[in-house]
């Protein structure tokens, strides 16, 4: 791209789209990633905790780089060329995101730190004024603490019942059980798209309808499905949708949250501040439009716009040929690892994306992990911030291998050799 | 590079696979839950105080092969000890788990527990050797809060 081209507005440039036939050049893409090339105890890295956080391609890095050190000014208010250009850059990364998820309005984009904060959002907004007591919240048993706590919070607050659907041997949400816990008393659903402790995609479409024919509102944890599949809000017809960037190669401290417009412009403001107004004064405070009525204070322009750089680089590759990329590895490694003897795998839905989480005889997760980190290799041990899942399957904790469109057959070889010393070490 | 046999030594992974006093006391007059949200660990320590001295000494629970052999190893090193001789050995312990080294007639104290030395190459490991001991400490004091590495 010319210099001339890079200071164009985003919707004016070419698109950067690679030849989606081209095949899927996994070596020519790791090139892409600078942290990848690093050697860590003496061994190549072998990152494998991607469903904690994803690394970072150069042009992230770059577009960071780039806006501080040629863009770098508040946005929304100057006058001058430096806050007109950054605010451009940022509006421009909203446009990306609305894309992204096929939102019908950029103003349904809300940045946010992240998928965590956009759930805490959505609970002491909508679910403020919405969710009273005796009233009932939905919730499954695969869910990440942070589609669960924030529920607590409302619920205790309001004196209202946080309801849970139950999950298969397998891992899979149990439809039938979760259709029976859908009542008049229900305000909200609240679901992960895919499970980061199990892999498990949910069958989100479908549990969207279920809840919409009681006119209940869905909110769709989306932080482990974005890196991995294609999601458009609106052929889900979900009403709340949330992600991190930073699982989806873009930096930490940013995230969105999609809201229809008619819920979002009918909630109250989550915090007070700048940015979120239109007039202060002492006696009544005007708000702001959407989107801007949910993000009070200097926003995070930089990391606004490196996911925008990282949406734009998933964009490129082709979601469609990361995930048949991601989509044969898992199946390969899951191969793999279970031909390991004193293998249990935890989490075999039929429908998985990214996360093979599992068990090595009576052996602790965190022993394995410090064994294989010998290796060069990176997994999670541990609950994965997801003890009810632990304690559905009767466990403390698993070894959690969790992949990315940059890993390779060879790196899952590499993991299975580690176990296998592990094994040696506990012979 | 760290040594993976000096961590798992053979005294820490046969402890892990049998560890000794493994069981509720009956007896117990002091009793204290530890827990490692980080990993989930989490062991309860029995205590039977006579005075100032620990007649018998119990624990339960689960956790990894470092910590459950500390559990054990700390179990057979306390019984017949002092309130004060207990909280002297968590002070040498910890120093030697944590890599500041005990001057070498303080490592003779330590006995068996000298086979945790391994675990001071392994910074994120030390809450798995050291949580049986501030389950133990906590009770020694008689708070009846579970005890959070974090």
């Amino acid at each position: 791209m010319t210099t001339a081209a890079k200071r164009l507005p985003r919707e004016f440039r070419s698109p950067q789209l690679r030849d989606a036939s081209v095949e899927f050049d996994v070596d020519k893409i790791r090139n892409d990633f600078p942290i990848l090339r690093q050697r860590v105890r003496g061994r190549a890295l072998v990152y494998l905790d991607n469903a904690a956080t994803s690394q970072k391609p150069r042009v992230v890095i770059d577009a960071i780089s780039r806006y501080y050190e040629r863009d770098n000014a508040n946005i929304h208010r100057g006058v001058y060329f430096l806050s007109e250009h950054a605010t451009e850059e940022f509006e421009g990364a909203r446009r990306i995101m609305q894309a992204f998820l096929n939102a019908a309005d950029a103003s349904e984009i809300i940045f946010v730190r992240g998928a965590t904060e956009a759930i805490n959002l959505v609970a002491q907004t909508y679910g403020r004024i919405n969710v009273h007591a005796g009233d009932e919240v939905l919730i499954t048993t695969m869910e990440h603490h942070s589609n669960i706590v924030p529920w607590q919070i409302l619920c205790e607050d309001k004196g209202a019942r946080l309801r849970v659907a139950p999950i298969s041997d397998s891992g899979e949400l149990l439809l039938k059980d979760f259709e029976n816990l859908l009542g008049p008393r229900t305000k909200i659903v609240a679901v992960t798209h895919v499970s980061n402790a199990l892999g498990t995609i949910n069958p989100v479409q479908r549990i969207i309808e279920m809840a919409h024919r009681g006119n209940i509102p869905v909110l769709v944890d989306g932080a482990q499905a974005v890196p991995h599949l294609k999601v458009d809000v609106q052929a889900l017809d979900c009403d709340f949708y949330v992600f991190s960037g930073h699982k989806v190669y873009g930096p930490t401290g940013i995230g969105v949250l999609y809201g229809k417009s008619t819920l979002l412009d009918a909630m109250p403001p989550y915090q007070g501040g700048g940015d979120m107004i239109s007039s202060v004064t002492f006696e009544k405070t005007i708000y702001n439009k959407l989107p801007y009525k949910f993000e009070a204070g200097t926003p995070h322009v930089a990391g606004a716009i490196g996911l925008g750089a990282a949406v734009e680089y998933v964009n490129g590759l082709g979601m469609d040929n990361i995930a048949a990329h991601e989509h044969q590895l898992l199946a390969y490694a899951t191969e793999a690892v279970s031909a390991i003897p004193g293998i249990r795998l935890i989490g075999t839905a039929k429908e998985k994306a990214g996360v093979l989480s599992f068990l090595l005889d009576s052996i602790h997760p965190h022993d394995i992990g410090t064994i294989v980190d010998q290796e060069g290799i990176a997994i999670r041990t541990g609950h994965h911030c997801a003890q009810p899942v632990m304690q559905r399957f009767g466990i403390a904790a698993t070894v959690r291998a969790s992949f990315a469109l940059y890993n390779t057959r060879q790196e899952v070889d590499t993991l299975v050799e580690g176990i296998q010393k592990v094994r040696e070490v506990f012979a | 590079m760290p040594d993976l046999r000096e961590l798992y030594q053979e005294v820490i992974l046969e402890h892990s696979k049998a560890p000794r006093n493994y069981r509720e006391l009956t007896t117990a007059n002091h009793r204290a839950e530890g827990y490692n949200p980080l990993c989930g660990d989490h062991f309860t320590v029995y205590l039977d105080l006579e005075g100032d001295s620990i007649r018998d000494i119990s624990f339960q629970g689960s956790g990894c092969a470092i910590s459950k052999a500390s559990a054990s190893l700390m179990t057979q090193s306390l019984k017949g000890k002092t309130k004060a001789e207990a909280a002297r050995l968590f002070d040498q312990f910890h120093k030697l788990v944590t890599g500041q080294s005990p001057a070498n007639g303080n490592r003779a104290e330590l006995g068996k527990l000298a086979v945790f030395s391994g675990v001071s190459e392994f910074p994120v490991r030390v809450k798995c050797a050291t949580l049986a001991w501030h389950t133990l400490h906590a009770s020694l004091e008689g708070k009846q809060d579970t005890v959070s590495t974090e």
